[in-house]
């Protein structure tokens, strides 16, 4: 594998990681517009442990997602107060807090960063990338993921049908924050270096363009989103500011095509049907 | 540190909140009345300030003229800002709107509003490159020395201005007809039509505001601070963003106190904390506030509750 092709590929398998996590939160109708705060998190546990303590990969990569996930569930029960743009805001508010505290740390590099002693190969992002999104499909189709959905479609009606809306979006903000800082800690392995102007408000409102683009509706989604805007500008190769202004123009135009995001779940259902037919003919 | 020192810094954070005053009015307003987050807004900011500079500095494109005047030239931005937002109008909120009812059931103008907001900042730094732009007007320094006080004239002004133009607002959202449609529409957008509101014709007007209130903002914040980059919206607009959920989404009045309360702990966290605290303190206060008064300070109960 050339160094360009496994360097694509690592920054997809972390964007697909990420993008997971961020679609997790939202399948449940709730949108967090601070994915980089949380994923900053995870990538700076990573690196202080396998500094400091020098511990092995694996397990940092684990405690990184640990990490992540105990801060999200810690506040999730203040954020999960507030509902609609006020949730979207209060996900920003708390992601502009984490990259704050970073930049003030002296311990954790401040603005000039940290360089992260351990490395991983390509390969090892890859197989996360697999894992994390055969999670997500076996997810989305068990019984809470079928929760999940209903809470997303109608909150009062899910509730009223037994359905513990409280626990299951805890538990999806809690699932979504641990995936997201696994992503942060690959990311951190993966480059060697981190700083905390990497994870600015940018970062999470594109992860949250490629899961709204790819499709809330389905497992699909964010594999699809995240995959279209890692690849495209890649076949593109054009100037980095052209590069976002089609971007953008692709946002705008694919709201007006598909508003509701490349895979649908009607969509799903008409190619499934055309590959294995049933009904009339048989 | 005395008591002077911290009074003078209680006067810079004022100021520096009438620049956040009418940029989160304009945040409000579009929340307030069409329940869309409309993150075009830092843009409309941007584009006003740096076409007003591209303008005093080249003139108009292709050599038809000179350099012109600073003040033609940031009106001229202004301009442009309104009928960027207009635009944004026609592509996000109006096209939505028709095309599935009540576009608050989807994330849809919020999306897209992203889009644009990309659109219009990559298209300038396409054109003008990354760099802070010095922006040259003819007061240089007319600071106003009041017992052993510096007040800058043009950021007193500017205060004053952005708080008769919020008063204007005010007045016409709820004096005059056009004010009693949009708070219908705010309402309920689908009865309001049917009781006779030319919804179509009367949403406009709220984006007209929207770069109305961006690109006079740019303008203040072009004369105070004379600089301008095509980053100056990001700023900005997310300090403007948190004074208007400190202040409750929809309430004008609102916005003007949270303004104030951004600018003013951004200036004392800088004070006394050093220069990278700012994001904490103001974050930290809008994220305490939501815990407790879920709804800001003057925040109707209803508004931004709609799932996106």
């Amino acid at each position: 594998m050339s160094g360009y092709l496994s360097g694509v590929l690592a920054i997809l398998g972390i964007n697909i990681i990420f993008a997971y996590s961020i679609y997790i939160t939202a399948a449940t109708g709730q949108l967090n517009l601070g994915g980089a705060g949380f994923q900053a998190i995870g990538a700076y546990t990573c690196a202080i442990l396998s500094n400091e303590l020098g511990l092995p990969i694996a397990l940092t990569l684990a405690l990184s997602a640990v990490f992540g996930g105990i801060i999200s569930l810690l506040i999730s029960f203040p954020i999960l107060r507030t509902k609609g743009v006020y949730m979207v805001l209060a996900t920003f508010a708390i992601a502009e807090i984490v990259a704050g505290i970073i930049l003030n740390s002296d311990y954790l590099g401040g603005p000039t960063g940290i360089v992260v002693n351990a490395y991983i190969e390509t390969e090892v992002v890859l197989i996360t990338a697999i894992v994390i999104v055969l999670l997500g499909f076996y997810l989305m189709s068990t019984r809470v993921g079928l929760a999940m959905r209903a809470v997303h479609d109608d909150e009062a009606v899910a509730d009223l049908m037994g359905i513990h809306k409280r626990a299951i979006q805890v538990s999806a903000f809690t699932l979504g924050g641990a995936i997201a800082g696994l992503s942060g800690g690959l990311y951190a392995l993966y480059f060697g270096f981190i700083e905390a102007q990497y994870f600015n408000a940018n970062i999470s409102i594109f992860v949250l363009l490629y899961v709204l683009i790819g499709g809330t509706q389905t497992a699909w989604g964010p594999l699809v989103g995240a995959s279209f805007f890692t690849l495209i500008p890649e076949v593109l190769r054009i100037g980095d500011d052209w590069r976002f202004f089609i971007f953008g123009i692709i946002i705008v135009v694919m709201m007006i095509i598909r508003p509701e995001g490349i895979v649908t779940r009607d969509a799903l259902e008409r190619i499934w049907s055309q590959l294995f037919p049933r009904g009339k003919n048989v | 540190m005395s008591f002077e020192q911290v009074l003078q810094q209680i006067i810079n954070g004022l100021m520096l909140g009438s620049i956040y005053i009418s940029v989160a009015v304009a945040f409000t307003l579009t929340i307030g009345i069409l329940n869309f987050l409309n993150f075009t807004i830092p843009a409309l900011y941007m584009l006003a300030g740096m076409v007003g500079w591209s303008l005093s500095h080249y003139g108009f494109p292709f050599g038809l003229t000179g350099p012109i005047n600073w003040g033609l030239a940031l009106m001229i931005g202004v301009i442009c800002a309104i009928f960027a937002s207009l635009l944004v109008e026609r592509f996000t909120y109006r096209y939505f709107k028709m095309k599935h009812g009540d576009a608050t059931e989807h994330a849809i103008p919020l999306v897209s509003s992203l889009g644009f907001l990309l659109i219009f900042e990559y298209l300038i730094l396409v054109a003008h490159g990354s760099d802070t732009r010095g922006f040259s007007t003819s007061f240089a320094d007319l600071d106003w020395r009041f017992s052993g006080f510096i007040i800058s004239i043009p950021q007193l002004l500017s205060l004053i201005l952005s708080i008769f133009i919020v008063a204007g607002l005010s007045l016409l959202l709820n004096k005059t007809k056009i004010g009693r449609a949009l708070r219908a529409i705010a309402e309920n957008p689908d009865a309001s039509n049917l009781m006779g509101i030319e919804v179509n014709k009367i949403v406009p007007i709220v984006f007209i505001l929207t770069g109305f209130l961006c690109g006079i903002s740019a303008a203040i914040f072009a004369i105070n601070y004379h600089e301008v980059s095509p980053y100056m919206g990001d700023h900005v607009g997310t300090k403007a963003i948190a004074a208007m959920v400190i202040g409750g989404l929809g309430s004008v009045w609102g916005a003007i106190a949270g303004g104030l309360i951004v600018g003013l702990s951004e200036t004392l966290s800088i004070y006394f904390f050093g220069a990278s605290s700012a994001q904490i303190t103001v974050w930290g206060l809008l994220l305490i506030l939501l815990v407790f008064k879920p709804t800001g300070l003057f925040g109707h109960n209803a508004i931004g509750k709609g799932k996106f």
